[in-house]
């Protein structure tokens, strides 16, 4: 008791008191170290953020949404291909990534025997997977592309290597929140007749929806920001019209502002800016969206 | 609750029917005309690829054609000179844009899928040796003097500037230049070291030459290469350095690149065109006469050189033989 109050008669500074009462001079040390990482994060994020802004804060204008990319006049050229671009591939990943994914989970976690060989294979590859770099994917988006014989720099090949890089983040999150739907939900339904598939589709699948939804989101989002694969798939720098099927060219924004940031005239260096904060005030928005969801669900719950 | 959850996966469903019923394929190298002039009847689609640093000339020629021919859309993707003739020899582009002549077993691929095409140099472009603005004594500099600060055999033994002139004084060397994947890496060692890709390797590369302007203008003792474009961009930093390849010395300029006197380092920019395709396609003839014929113009948007008199009138002859 007497170490107790002598602690408490010490005075209290903040960073004392944040480290829990550890008083002696490593721990201080270490505490202090700490919080430098932590403020030289912070600080580069900062200096990023505030230097992106101040570069294109000129061309944070209507004309970045509604008008094509130029070579005449980067003054006054737009984002409008790679903004449709954008929505076209996450779309088609979403239609490609999601079934997928969402089958594979459910078969990993409600149908297959833990103990069955080609479970664990699979569950081994989907782990593995998650670790493969991006641009591995491209590559595989590139081969099947010209396996089946249709160009390469396609909305549809895009989205593929896109929905190949974010399934096993998908299958991952969909199992999670199947797990977390209680045993009693899939037992009652079994008990009233339902056949297994009834009960997935009726009472687990719509009782994880938050789960996915959420898990979803954040990895469409990883996607967007993606530029690597579509890069190596010949990703358009120069498309002058609305993309307008899954076999048309197009362009996306992290390859409009790769190739805008590596061009010699300001204009285009600030108009990679302008598009960078774009882009990352459109990531922030679909990550706000993933927190809502769960936010909801978790009070509803 | 349970209506939430129905209402969260419908959402899901209804996103993905959305997208469905937008779906309307398009080819990509498809091409028809009403009339073969330069009227407003012309549609179809080119795609073109290649050297990062055609690019800009071939969307600016792009941009001013489609201004008067809106049917015709024309695609312009940076996958580098080869990654693109890659892709010119499968028949995925119908004009290719290289910052070198086709090599040899670019040929043979092309040969092998029957892509017959012809070569037409579009541009002139100067490559750019430069050094900080605040450097005294960096003013010319013989093509020996390059080789000996960038040949092979340079790599960690010469460091000091006066290994490289007994006049300049013993500061450390500081190189930046593009990377091994460049046409302008290519086109470089291939000139003043002989051979191409043969380069000392302890420099500091990069595929961006923004991050070459940034490096050389940061040091006194720095010294990089890359396009004219990115020296006129940045010339209140930098300072180009004069070649002297037997001559004289020779500043980079306009004048020097088209009357070829800037030598060794003046280089022409290409575009090969695919002739089944320039045969079928007539949007594609349309626009590779107007590329030739606004030369010009097209130069000055990309901010490259333009062709010579003679050069134009071989560009002429190239596109005439395509039929």
């Amino acid at each position: 008791m007497s170490a107790v109050t002598a602690d408490q008669a010490m005075p209290r500074t903040p960073l004392a008191r944040a480290a829990y009462g550890e008083k002696d001079l490593r721990s201080m040390g270490f505490l202090v170290v700490l919080w430098l990482c932590l403020a030289f994060g912070i600080l580069v994020l900062a200096v990023l953020l505030v230097t992106t802004f101040l570069d294109g804060r000129e061309r944070m204008d209507g004309e970045l949404f509604t008008n094509y990319t130029s070579q005449i006049a980067p003054e006054t050229a737009g984002a409008r291909a790679a903004i449709l671009g954008t929505a076209w591939v996450i779309l088609t990943t979403a239609l490609l990534a999601i079934p997928i994914g969402v089958a594979a989970a459910s078969y990993l976690e409600e149908f297959a025997s833990t103990r069955s060989r080609f479970a664990r294979f699979v569950e081994l590859n989907v782990q593995n997977l998650a670790a493969v770099p991006a641009i591995i994917y491209g590559m595989l988006a590139a081969a099947a592309a010209v396996a089946v014989g249709i160009p390469r720099n396609t909305v549809i090949a895009g989205g593929i290597a896109l929905a190949l890089l974010i399934l096993p983040v998908v299958i991952v999150a969909t199992r999670e929140a199947l797990r977390a739907v209680p045993q009693e939900i899939r037992q009652a339904s079994l008990a009233l007749g339902a056949t297994p598939m009834q009960t997935l589709a009726r009472q687990t699948l719509p009782a994880a929806v938050p789960g996915i939804a959420t898990g979803t989101i954040l990895a469409l989002s990883r996607a967007m920001g993606e530029a690597a694969p579509l890069l190596l798939l010949g990703g358009l720098v120069f498309v002058k019209f609305d993309p307008n099927g899954f076999l048309s060219g197009f362009t996306t924004m992290p390859i409009q502002i790769f190739d805008w940031a590596a061009r010699s005239q300001v204009e285009f260096q600030q108009l990679a800016a302008a598009a960078s904060i774009l882009l990352l005030v459109l990531v922030i928005l679909l990550n706000g969206v993933a927190i809502i969801i769960r936010n909801k669900y978790a009070t509803a719950r | 609750m349970k209506t939430k959850r129905f209402a969260a996966s419908a959402a899901f469903a209804l996103a993905g029917s959305l997208a469905l019923t937008a779906c309307g394929g398009q080819q990509a190298d498809s091409g028809s005309a009403g009339s073969s002039g330069g009227d407003a009847a012309l549609s179809g689609s080119i795609a073109s690829d290649g050297s990062s640093t055609v690019g800009p000339l071939t969307s600016a020629a792009a941009e001013l054609f489609m201004t008067e021919n809106s049917g015709v859309n024309i695609t312009v993707g940076t996958s580098g000179t080869g990654g693109g003739f890659k892709k010119f020899c499968e028949g995925q582009t119908q004009v290719s844009n290289a910052s070198r002549p086709i090599k040899d077993e670019e040929k043979a691929a092309c040969d092998a899928k029957g892509i017959e095409y012809q070569e037409i140099v579009v541009a002139n472009d100067a490559l750019t040796v430069v050094a900080n603005k605040e450097n005294a004594f960096l003013e010319c500099l013989t093509t020996e003097e390059l080789a000996t600060l960038w040949g092979p055999d340079a790599t960690g033994k010469v460091t000091k500037w006066n290994q490289v002139n007994p006049k300049f004084p013993a500061e450390d060397i500081k190189l930046y230049g593009p990377g091994t994947d460049s046409g302008t890496f290519d086109y470089f060692t291939d000139e003043i070291n002989g051979e191409e890709g043969a380069s000392r390797t302890d420099y500091e590369p990069s595929e961006d030459d923004n991050v070459i302007v940034q490096g050389v203008a940061g040091d006194q003792n720095a010294l990089g290469y890359f396009g004219y474009t990115y020296f006129e961009e940045n010339e209140s930093t930098l300072k180009a350095i004069k070649i002297d390849s037997g001559d004289g010395c020779v500043a980079p300029s306009a004048d020097t690149a088209r009357d070829g006197s800037y030598t060794p380092l003046a280089r022409p920019l290409f575009i090969y065109v695919d002739k089944k395709a320039f045969a079928s396609n007539p949007a594609l003839k349309a626009f590779i006469s107007f590329y030739i014929e606004n030369d010009a113009k097209v130069a000055e948007a990309a901010k490259y050189v333009s062709l010579s008199e003679d050069q134009k009138k071989t560009a002429q002859e190239e596109l005439a033989s395509l039929g």
